[in-house]
């Protein structure tokens, strides 16, 4: 079973884009292990190699849509709720210098 | 007789009739809301400008003898993780506060189609994760109608205080662990969660994919037959949904059922072992079963023993799944963007740091860990491998029985502030309804009895996929035996006072 120490917060604090203050740290750090020390019971049980897992519980193969051509929602529609847009892009800061 | 407390069919049929108008039964549910909300927060976004004017274009259709859709005037809320275009879709989240959608999920878009009128938004946890309708940072937490210092359990708990309260004749949720059937059972309304597929993600704020389905709430089993009716169906714009469709009709019909004969209704043991339910959910579901009998029916003992490892399962594959789903709130396209940042990694970091709950990102946290490498096989993998145990359990289970009844909610509607802050416990109160969605299973959770200190308390009836018609048959038999659906929390009986002509 693994625990969940301060430092592996962090880093999957930073590889869920979060960014959390010390107070958050060690709370959810004390959260997410109890938590953690709840799933570890599926450890109990002994899984035959055989069993696959379930991804969908409805066994529906991938359907393809025909490929028509169809209407889609004006630009400028899409673009309306953005925080920062031109008359065609959504904006977002520099990440490019020069 | 109240406007607020009548059936959905026989509302649209009085309606459609010209008895009463779209306009009048509209205003009554307009002025309950208006008593009763500041109590209970019900609503996230009450839409009574829009709602009176579809209510009056319907009269005039009416008034000119035009066609009208079988939810004529119905007054129906959406949950607020529900695409509608032109009203507020929040999830209520900060990070989507003020989104106003272009389009129209399938669900709604069919809704509306049906000649429904949409009176608003309605509360639920934040992207809702969340057993009980307190973390909603936009609206603050929602309140039981049948106790305001107790929650009405969630995540659509607006949606369960809303009908039960009178404020709507039926609502729409979304349900990826027991989000309709859970708060249902708090506050004594009746709320189907289809099989997974039956009705169209399109248009569904996603939480967990392979889980969330959307579902009617409503104060009988015979009106979320109605509300099912209209929203179920394939759409080419959801890869998942079912190709083959429900008969016309065919929901309604099965809610004529009385007679439950040779109907096999499978009690599964561990539900009530290591712990179980609370001694006055037990007692009411016991009893229920036995109404189930003296209507014909045969309870026999059967076993789902994968039931301990559920909410293990069931909290790593979600949260894996939200994780992934909730990559995409970025503040680029739509919602909040945090201001100053000076690049773009910066600007995810604290657009997402500043608009997402306590919640949300604890879970976003524990799917990112399930998902990391180096514990994507032990935790992520594993708890996949276990689903597919858990579902086995069912397809066993059912080739003895023909549906499967349980309690909802391990115990009845709990105070405001008592499992914050402690998550584990939160989830221990979805223990009898995760299973449903990890298998994909229709699951409907209606009243059964009140406990000690009058609190509503549910039964949940599992069926195999696709057994909606007898889920309905079976709830509808039994709700034409007993009266549990047709109380009313006393705060909404005297709100509204309009009698019907």
């Amino acid at each position: 079973m693994s625990r969940i120490t301060p430092e592996l917060m962090r880093h999957v604090a930073e590889l869920s884009r979060l960014e959390l203050s010390d107070d958050e740290l060690t709370t959810f750090t004390r959260q997410l292990d109890a938590v953690l020390a709840h799933v570890a019971q599926l450890e109990e049980l002994d899984l035959d190699e055989a069993i696959e897992g379930t991804a969908h519980a409805v066994d529906l193969t991938c359907p393809w849509r025909a490929d028509e051509p169809g209407p889609s929602l004006p630009r400028d529609r899409v673009l309306g709720p953005a925080p920062e847009r031109d008359e065609a892009c959504f904006v977002v800061p520099r990440i490019i210098e020069g | 007789m109240s406007l607020c407390f009548v059936d959905v069919t026989e509302l649209a049929r009085r309606i459609a009739g010209r008895e009463i108008s779209a306009e009048e039964v509209t205003r009554a549910h307009l002025e309950q809301a208006r008593q009763l909300d500041g109590a209970l927060r019900a609503f996230i976004t009450l839409d009574a400008q829009g709602a009176l004017e579809a209510a009056r274009a319907l009269d005039s259709r009416l008034a000119r003898g035009e066609p009208v859709g079988p939810l004529c005037g119905v007054p129906v809320a959406l949950k607020d993780n529900l695409v509608s275009a032109g009203l507020q879709t929040s999830a209520g989240s900060r990070i989507l506060a003020g989104w106003i959608p272009p389009y129209d999920g399938t669900a709604v878009a069919r809704i509306r189609a049906a000649d429904a009128v949409i009176l608003g938004k309605l509360n639920l946890d934040e992207f809702a994760m969340g057993s009980s309708t307190e973390s909603s940072p936009l609206r603050g937490p929602c309140c039981n109608p049948w106790d305001t210092t107790r929650v009405p359990g969630g995540s659509s708990g607006g949606a369960a205080a809303a009908v039960a309260a009178g404020l709507c004749a039926g609502a729409l949720g979304t349900d990826t662990g027991g989000s309709i059937r859970q708060p249902a059972a708090l506050c004594g309304v009746s709320g189907l969660k289809p099989t997974y597929g039956r009705v169209s993600r399109y248009g569904v704020i996603a939480f967990a994919s392979s889980l969330d389905q959307v579902g009617p709430l409503a104060r009988s089993v015979r009106d979320c037959a109605a509300l099912l009716e209209v929203i179920a169906g394939p759409d080419p714009r959801d890869s998942t949904s079912i190709p083959r469709g429900l008969a016309p009709g065919s929901l309604l019909a099965a809610c004529a059922r009385r007679d439950l004969a040779g109907l096999r209704v499978g009690v599964p043991r561990e539900y009530f072992e290591q712990g179980g339910p609370e001694p006055d959910v037990e007692r009411a579901v016991r009893e229920a079963i036995e109404e189930l009998r003296a209507l014909g029916a045969e309870p026999r003992e059967i076993s789902l023993p994968h039931t301990p490892y559920a909410v293990a399962t069931y909290y790593l594959i979600a949260t894996a799944e939200a994780s992934s789903n909730l990559a995409r709130y970025d503040g680029v396209r739509f919602g909040l963007r945090a201001e100053g940042a000076r690049s773009l990694d910066e600007m995810y970091t604290r657009t997402r740091q500043q608009g997402f709950g306590a919640e949300v990102k604890r879970r976003i946290m524990l799917g990112t860990f399930a998902l990391s490498t180096g514990y994507y096989e032990a935790y992520y993998g594993r708890a996949q491998r276990v689903r597919t145990l858990i579902r086995r359990d069912f397809t066993r289970a059912f080739e003895r029985c023909d549906v499967i009844a349980t309690p909802t909610s391990p115990f009845p509607a709990f105070r405001q502030g008592e499992k914050q802050g402690d998550p584990l416990q939160m989830y221990l109160a979805d223990i009898y309804t995760l299973s449903c969605n990890l298998a994909g299973l229709p699951g409907l959770s209606l009243p059964c009895g009140f406990s000690a200190g009058g609190l509503p308390l549910g039964l949940q009836l599992l069926g195999p996929p696709l057994a909606e018609e007898t889920l309905l048959g079976v709830g509808a038999a039994y709700q034409a035996a007993t009266d549990w659906h047709r109380r009313r929390p006393p705060l909404a009986d005297g709100a509204a006072q309009e009698a019907l002509p």
